[in-house]
């Protein structure tokens, strides 16, 4: 017997084609951890508003600015798709919308689902609350 | 264990292009992955040009003329060539498939048939994969009719009715074409079964005549073995036979929950 031969790795992730499900599945768990960080900035929020005035308005400062903003809008936009993408999950769990085009339907609703619920909610928030 | 970069020995480097065919009218690229076991080097890429008016249409046709014209070295698994025995299973174009059902004039991003051996598995010679590991999870779900009652004077008895349940289920070829598909798999081939396995296991699941589905549960019911799918769905897209390897896996978590209400 000749010694053991260190065989290599065939090529993966490196050559497979992307698929939309297998993007949004990579989404969906990026979106699940980025809700760990979101449930954070709720949670200072929610305390600041507890503790008075001065730090409300330091959360609020913050929150305002631009990259405030950016990670409150992502925050959203994380919420939101993975939300919709959990009824997804939750449908195909029930045993429903395995076909070729279910699957595709469903996985492209869920991603524009997501993005439009992130949208309007800002819109509303915006004719509500006037930008603050 | 997810690792997204290749390991070292596996970094694909060089290849060398083969003089295009004298005579030709029309040729059509092929980028086929090699790696040799006796030359100490990486893997690389060749690149061949096939005479299209000399050569059957699909890609194990190329393969074969490459074989016969070109390049007898070049090494991969063929033998039906018609769909049924799933040795010519490979990853053509970025999608696992069979060389022999594909047509090279399919390939959809044009240009070049790039062919690599079936994605995350150890390498023998070229496009031959070592699936050991594929067939051992395959014996571990004991794919054969388990039963209790005494052995009847005939056959084992199923109603028309019984037997349309094992439909896109009895059909599959054990390719291999989705579970290395399958980026879960990819990950943890040593715990999780991939699509493949569990598929034939919901076949014994769902057959009438099988006395052992508790027993055949109990053994899947694991965070890893079954519970690694996520629905990426890559399996489903990638199978030569049409078959539906996540729907299959979806059906056996449902029994899962079934059996505790």
């Amino acid at each position: 017997m000749t010694a053991r031969i260190e065989r290599p790795l065939s090529p993966h992730l490196q050559t497979y084609r992307w698929t939309l499900t297998l993007a949004m599945s990579i989404i969906h768990r990026g979106t699940g951890i980025a809700l760990y960080f979101g449930t954070l900035l709720l949670a200072w929020w929610l305390i600041a508003a507890a503790t008075g005035p001065t730090a409300y308005a330091n959360v609020q400062a913050f929150t305002g600015s631009l990259i405030g903003k950016l990670i409150v809008f992502g925050y959203t936009w994380s919420l939101m798709h993975h939300l919709f993408s959990g009824i997804r999950h939750l449908v195909w769990d029930l045993g429903y919308g395995f076909k070729a085009n279910e699957r595709e339907a469903l996985t492209w609703g869920a991603l524009i689902a997501g993005i439009s619920a992130t949208v309007l909610v800002w819109i509303i928030a915006y004719a509500v609350g006037g930008g603050r | 264990m997810v690792e997204f970069a290749l390991p070292k020995n596996s970094k694909i480097s060089g290849g060398k292009t083969w003089p295009k065919p004298a005579g030709a009218t029309e040729t059509r690229e092929f980028r086929v992955y090699r790696w040799n076991p006796d030359d100490g080097k990486n893997p690389s890429v060749d690149t061949y040009h096939v005479d299209i008016h000399d050569c059957g249409p699909m890609v194990l046709d190329g393969l074969i003329w490459i074989k016969n014209h070109i390049d007898p070295t070049l090494t991969f698994r063929r033998s039906c060539r018609e769909g049924v025995c799933g040795s010519c299973a490979m990853n053509i174009d970025g999608q696992n498939t069979l060389a022999c059902t594909k047509s090279m004039h399919d390939v959809a991003s044009g240009g070049a048939v790039k062919i690599n051996p079936l994605p995350h598995q150890p390498v023998v010679k070229d496009l031959v994969p070592d699936l050991t590991n594929f067939y051992a999870q395959y014996a571990s779900i004991e794919p054969w009719l388990k039963t209790t009652t005494p052995t009847p004077q005939k056959e084992w008895r199923q109603s028309h009715e019984d037997r349309e349940k094992l439909d896109g289920l009895y059909e599959c070829i054990l390719c291999a074409c989705c579970s290395t598909s399958c980026p879960s798999y990819w990950w943890n081939s040593d715990r999780f079964l991939g699509p493949a396995a569990l598929l034939q296991a919901t076949r014994w699941v769902t057959d009438s005549r099988d006395e052992a589905t508790g027993e055949r549960l109990d053994n899947l019911e694991d965070p890893f073995r079954l519970y690694r799918c996520h629905t990426i769905m890559n399996c489903a897209k990638a199978c030569p036979k049409g078959l539906n390897p996540s729907e299959a896996i979806a059906e056996l978590k449902l029994k899962m929950v079934e059996r505790q209400i």
